[in-house]
């Protein structure tokens, strides 16, 4: 098994934290994994990104070469169009398609869609607006979208949100676990 | 032993704890913070009575390593690389007094990701004349902290241990080894190594030079350095650090068929390089830096075997490695991915909602605009993103603000203005501001207290609730020491009073003090 995931967002947006929750279910499974990311000047209010490699064989390098991703998962549709380069031919983007404008010039949405629907394999939604009914964070919604490609069952992934949020209490894991069934059902469709 | 998920920063504070160290002092700076906010946040450490600290700046964070050397306990000092030019002083003196127990730990940030440079650390290390260790992964990053501190103790060296972002920033298992305990504390066993008299320091520079056989030798003997067989000899590899993974990511099985050599540990290993320059036609050198070992092996006239790298741009000079230039070296095709649509868009850093720097801004902005011939010169911190609302002329380095500020002034540019942080005042501000009060420099120092660290992620500022005081104890006028709030309904007087202190002839302080956003949200979710 091997899956190379891209997540990117905006910083500050909480995509990067979503590598966690894989990263525990994939250690669990006693898969082996790295994951970089970028800390620093680029984490404020720019564009942030980071490779998740997963492998039951040794992994190398630190971050995935280009043309090699499984899966890009982005909390923002026009960052999910940055990060191209790195997906495979027949890789999966799943994307919040909610803008995230807090830029002059962000581009028009229809442009910003029609570059996606050229890619094979997309998964594009509201995740702010499921995010609202299920009264969670977007983030464990596309979490939940990303989960029938990654090649880990719902399962193990529950097991790793009860894992990493059981010390907040019951009510948040409750929480984390709604957003990530919404993702999951939106993604089926 | 347990599998621990850690950064390669994490790897190495808990091969710090576990490896019997005494004391951490650093100065924090990406990418190397984690180090010391682990073992500040370990409860191991503080069971084991570990002392860890925020310093004011890199040379006072060293200096207090050699301290606790001289006690005769491990310490370490972690920081970026350009923190290191700022201790350049005790780290070449601690290289020569053959300070035992002290690793010096620099974060390299090929790429720039959050830095002004590429400065590649080895180059220090090879002029100060110690051993370095370069890990290759995140378990040699722990497992190098434990042999670093061996090698120090038994050989009579400082160690300089050098990380790239990727490594410092990248999270893998990590298996632990068991706890040592800490080192007694004890005199010095050469009471005179301490005392850098030209007397002493001649003789100890003589031992450092006799030493060096003996660095190498643990270079070649160690383990970490590898000759790995290839049966194609039309290519020799030598690959440092983290390049060897880039170099393994492309032959999926495992198995690269031309002879490598993968060096961890420096001095170069002699004899395995010498090996491997018999052996093969041709010989290719990667290196996630600059080309300092490249440039080792060609020499400076370049005759023999054709070696090439970053020196003659088969690897592009700049920016970091990666698996893709490895393979366009090797002239291997790899997949490509798609293009980036044109309709993306540059979504660059900037200053959160709500930061107090915007305000700031906006108020000397507001007063640069009625002086034409006016500059600003800036600072390093989150602040410096002050450049894309147009507010600052110059980032250079810690501490230029004021001083760049000094100079300017003295040659004819009014007004001229600094901008600094707190931290950074803290870090390298003092000094300078002493500068301009004996020269009765007439400069506007802007300094923003947001009471933190920010740019680094919150740490403690160490002139933190003192600023005012400093300012007057280094001479500044009390009446020229302004403080106000950066709120947008405080506007129109912050440009009156900035603009009062740009019309007084001498050096005037402001200081604009509100609590930095992202710190103050955390406070409140707490």
């Amino acid at each position: 098994m091997k899956k190379d995931i891209v997540l990117c967002g905006v910083g500050g947006d909480g995509i990067v934290s979503v590598a966690k929750i894989i990263s525990d279910a994939a250690l669990n499974m006693g898969l082996n994994l790295k994951q970089s990311e970028i800390h620093g000047m680029s984490q404020r209010g720019g564009s942030v990104f980071s490779h998740l490699r997963l492998s039951s064989e040794p992994i190398f390098a630190d971050v995935i070469p280009e043309g090699q991703a499984d899966i890009i998962l982005s909390s923002e549709p026009m960052e999910a169009l940055r990060y191209l380069p790195w997906l495979a031919k027949d890789g999966w983007i799943i994307t919040n398609n909610e803008p995230f404008v807090n830029i002059a010039n962000y581009p028009d949405m229809e442009k910003v869609n029609a570059e996606l629907a050229k890619i094979k394999n997309v998964v594009s939604f509201n995740a702010n607006e499921i995010a609202k009914v299920v009264k969670a964070r977007s983030n464990m919604v596309l979490l939940g979208a990303t989960v029938p490609y990654l090649g880990i069952e719902l399962a193990k992934v529950e097991e790793a949100i009860n894992h990493i949020f059981g010390n907040k209490g019951a009510e948040v894991v409750e929480q984390n676990m709604k957003a990530l069934h919404a993702g999951y059902e939106q993604a089926k469709k | 032993m347990e599998k621990l998920l850690l950064l390669g920063d994490e790897a190495i504070a808990q091969g710090f704890i576990d490896a019997g160290g005494s004391a951490i002092n650093s100065y924090p700076g990406t990418p190397s913070t984690q180090i010391t906010e682990y073992v500040m946040k370990s409860k191991q450490a503080r069971e084991q009575g570990v002392i860890a600290n925020w310093c004011a700046n890199e040379k006072t964070a060293l200096e207090a390593s050699i301290g606790v050397a001289y006690a005769g306990k491990r310490a370490m000092t972690c920081m970026k690389h350009v923190g290191l030019n700022v201790c350049g002083d005790p780290f070449m003196n601690a290289a020569i007094i053959g300070t035992k127990g002290v690793l010096v730990v620099v974060a390299d940030d090929p790429s720039m990701f959050s830095s002004q440079d590429e400065q590649d650390s080895r180059y220090y290390g090879h002029w100060a004349m110690i051993p370095m260790l370069e890990p290759s992964n995140q378990q040699e990053a722990y497992d190098m902290v434990h042999f670093g501190f061996e090698l120090s103790e038994k050989l009579g060296t400082p160690v300089l241990y050098r990380i790239p972002t990727r490594l410092a920033h990248s999270r893998a298992g990590v298996v632990r080894k068991p706890v040592r305990p800490q080192n007694e504390l004890t005199e010095p066993a050469d009471a005179k190594s301490f005392v850098l008299l030209p007397a002493n320091a001649k003789r100890l520079y003589r031992e450092l030079i006799d030493k060096q056989p003996a660095f190498t030798k643990s270079s070649e003997e160690s383990g970490f350095n590898k000759y790995i067989p290839g049966e194609n000899k039309k290519l020799g590899i030598i690959t440092t650090g983290i390049a060897y993974n880039y170099l393994m990511e492309n032959f999926k099985d495992g198995h690269c068929p031309y002879p490598v050599v993968k060096i961890t540990q420096y001095p170069l290993p002699y004899d395995m390089l010498n090996k491997l320059y018999d052996e093969v036609d041709e010989i290719l050198v990667l290196e996630d830096g600059q080309p300092f070992v490249e440039e080792h092996i060609k020499g400076f006239l370049g005759k023999g075997k054709k070696v090439m790298g970053r020196l003659d741009e088969t690897i592009r000079r700049d920016g970091e490695l990666n698996a893709e230039k490895v393979a366009k070296a090797l002239g291997m095709k790899m997949d490509a991915g798609f293009s980036v649509p044109e309709v993306v868009t540059n979504r660059p850093p900037a200053l959160c909602q709500g930061c107090p720097h915007v305000d700031s801004y906006n108020a000397l902005n507001a007063v640069m605009a009625n002086h034409k011939g006016g500059k600003v010169f800036g600072d390093i911190g989150c602040y410096t993103l002050g450049f894309n609302m147009g507010a600052i002329n110059t980032t250079v380095c810690m501490g230029a603000s004021i001083t760049m500020a000094k100079g300017a002034s003295e040659v004819g540019i009014f007004p001229a203005v600094a901008v600094i942080g707190d931290g950074t005042f803290g870090h390298s501000g003092l000094t300078g501001l002493m500068d301009c009060v004996n020269e009765n420099a007439n400069v506007v120092v802007m300094i923003l207290d947001n009471d933190i660290t920010a740019m680094t992620g919150g740490q403690p500022s160490s002139a933190h609730n003192k600023i005012r005081r400093i300012c007057e104890g280094l001479g500044v006028a009390p009446e020229h020491i302004r403080d106000i709030v950066p709120l947008p309904k405080n506007h129109e007087e912050n440009v009156r009073i900035i603009e009062e202190e740009v019309n007084y002839n001498g050096v005037s302080v402001i200081i604009p003090h509100r609590t930095c956003i992202v710190e103050l949200k955390k406070h409140m979710k707490k």
